[in-house]
């Protein structure tokens, strides 16, 4: 385990993403080569999208300022981050769970693991699992995927053996319900009523289902979690549960609870990555605003447009 | 270790990466739909293990006799109707293209058992759950919409404003007002609050977001967050 971990930590990754990207070149320039030879022009088209290099110019500097600090943290220079005080109530939440004698429920949203945030919510399940297997409280996650369903059984099971508490996994209490949305919502919210959870946590991918759940909770009178990236869900989990991470805060989530200096960096990359936009909207909103006071100045028009080409507009 | 940690993660840095760079480069934008489909594949073979699951549940919950095992029951029925008349294509028409095979046409039509279901059962059931998202609506915002401090009556004078501006009933109430005070119409009024103030929150909600989700991808791209394979633990 240890050295599967090591030889993670160490830059093989990097380099497969580098030979990766080599080899998707080659690749690409020669398929693109073989198109211009049959169609009879010359590859004076780039291969690249120009469209999305300013996108790709975003992707790289996070990218370097992730590995910058992940560096400094692993140098032990770890960041200060803020205090969450939905990611503080877990612990409280799962601890009311055990004391009341009841379980703790768990929905990582409804879509399928190719949705980051469903790998987020998978990734919140096995932080809250660990928690339960310490504290000897239940966990129940009905899921509408079977991949999830399976992710989401690999990631209890892997925190309940760090935990100690290997006894604690049960399976059968990780379980699918259906694909579709209304019947999931149908099934969770019999289930809510039936056996009245002391903890319910949302965290994944929603839509028209949220507030349908999140109200459920609130008339049994559980605490509830929530923390979700779709910003039109947000206003109806900040107004029926008692916690809710906005946005970023669900994807930092992750990384806050496990404390490890690697992932905090990520977090701090994350932060400079925001001020940089701030940066740009500041500096694009006076130049925009002089550009209107002094219509004379073409240059502020053109350094206008390219500040809008740098944020991909 | 191997097989269900390391693999796993490797297949997830190889396509991860495969489907960034295929969004920058021309001639690799088939890579990302090829890694989709597969995934479509993987998933729809996936879908037999939740069949099991549903199956297990369902029945363990029934011999148990737990609470609500009559709904338990209905579920398996239901699940066993659906997939005998779905697979065994009951009372599909032949197609125009291939007459001579009974079972050639398409079983999603209304005038198939399963269309049937479909169109009879599974629509009328949906559009129930569906319709009840109004009355939760209105329990929610009755709660959100108390003013008990500042904050709040700021919020509940909002809502005020774009609940009335959306309906005739705030032309009828500020329609009197002359056109040099036009702005302060509730109609006016409610465009201009979701154009600005929502337009400028909702954007800075949605940059956090992209760059958050551009974190994660990166954490788990780099095998720094392996805590969804279960593996999060160092």
């Amino acid at each position: 385990m240890d050295r599967a971990h090591h030889r993670l930590r160490s830059p093989w990754p990097w380099a497969a993403i580098l030979v990766g990207c080599v080899i998707g070149w080659g690749q690409g320039q020669r398929a693109h080569a073989d198109a211009g030879v049959v169609a009879g022009t010359a590859a004076a088209e780039s291969i690249l999208n120009e469209h999305r290099l300013p996108l790709a110019a975003w992707i790289v500097g996070i990218g370097a300022a992730t590995t910058i600090f992940v560096w400094r943290a692993r140098r032990g220079r770890p960041p200060t981050i803020r205090r969450i005080a939905a990611l503080e109530a877990v612990d409280e939440a799962i601890g009311r769970a055990t004391e009341m004698g009841r379980p703790v429920l768990f929905i990582p949203g409804i879509q399928d693991m190719d949705n980051i945030q469903t790998v987020a919510g998978v990734t919140m399940l096995g932080r809250v699992a660990k928690t339960a297997a310490e504290y000897d409280a239940a966990v129940e996650a009905p899921v509408c995927r079977s991949l999830v369903m399976e992710a989401a059984r690999e990631a209890v099971q892997a925190s309940c053996l760090a935990a100690g508490r290997a006894d604690a996994y049960q399976p059968d209490r990780i379980h699918y319900v259906t694909d579709e949305q209304f019947g999931y919502v149908a099934y969770v919210g019999g289930k809510m009523m039936r056996e009245k959870p002391a903890a319910c946590f949302y965290m994944g991918c929603f839509f028209a289902e949220s507030l349908i759940f999140s109200e459920n909770g609130n008339s049994i009178g559980a605490i509830q979690i929530a923390g979700t990236a779709e910003s039109s869900q947000l206003p109806f989990f900040v107004a029926a549960c008692d916690y809710t991470l906005i946005g970023e805060e669900f994807f930092a989530a992750s990384a806050y609870l496990s404390g490890e200096p690697d992932q905090l960096g990520t977090l701090q990359a994350q932060d400079s990555g925001k001020v940089a936009v701030m940066s740009f909207i500041v500096i694009g909103a006076v130049v925009a605003t002089a550009g209107v006071l002094m219509p004379s100045a073409a240059w502020l028009g053109e350094l206008g447009a390219l500040l809008r080409k740098a944020m991909g507009g | 270790m191997v097989l269900t940690r390391l693999i796993p993660l490797w297949i997830a840095i190889v396509s991860g990466v495969a489907i960034l760079v295929s969004a920058f480069i021309r001639p690799m934008e088939s890579w990302g739909e090829n890694f989709t489909d597969t995934f479509n594949v993987i998933a729809a073979i996936a879908s037999v293990l939740g069949a099991g699951s549903l199956l297990k549940a369902n029945l363990a919950k029934v011999s148990r006799r737990d609470a609500g095992w009559g709904f338990a029951l209905v579920v398996l029925g239901t699940f066993l109707i659906t997939l005998v008349v779905g697979l065994g294509k009951i009372g599909v028409h032949p197609s125009h293209d291939f007459p001579q095979a009974d079972f050639g046409g398409k079983q999603e039509s209304a005038d198939t058992p399963f269309g049937w279901i479909y169109e009879f059962a599974m629509v009328p059931l949906t559009s129930t759950m569906f319709a009840l998202l109004a009355f939760y609506v209105a329990s929610a915002a009755f709660r959100a919409f108390r003013a008990k401090n500042l904050e709040a009556s700021l919020l509940l004078g909002t809502a005020f404003v774009i609940l009335l501006g959306r309906t005739f009933a705030g032309v009828v109430l500020t329609g009197w007002l002359p056109d040099w005070a036009s702005g302060l119409r509730l109609e006016n009024l409610s465009v201009y609050v979701m154009q600005v103030f929502n337009t400028a929150g909702n954007r800075a909600i949605i940059i956090g977001i992209a760059l958050g989700v551009a974190a994660t991808s990166l954490r788990i791209l780099l095998g720094v967050d392996r805590s969804w394979l279960g593996g999060g633990e160092r």
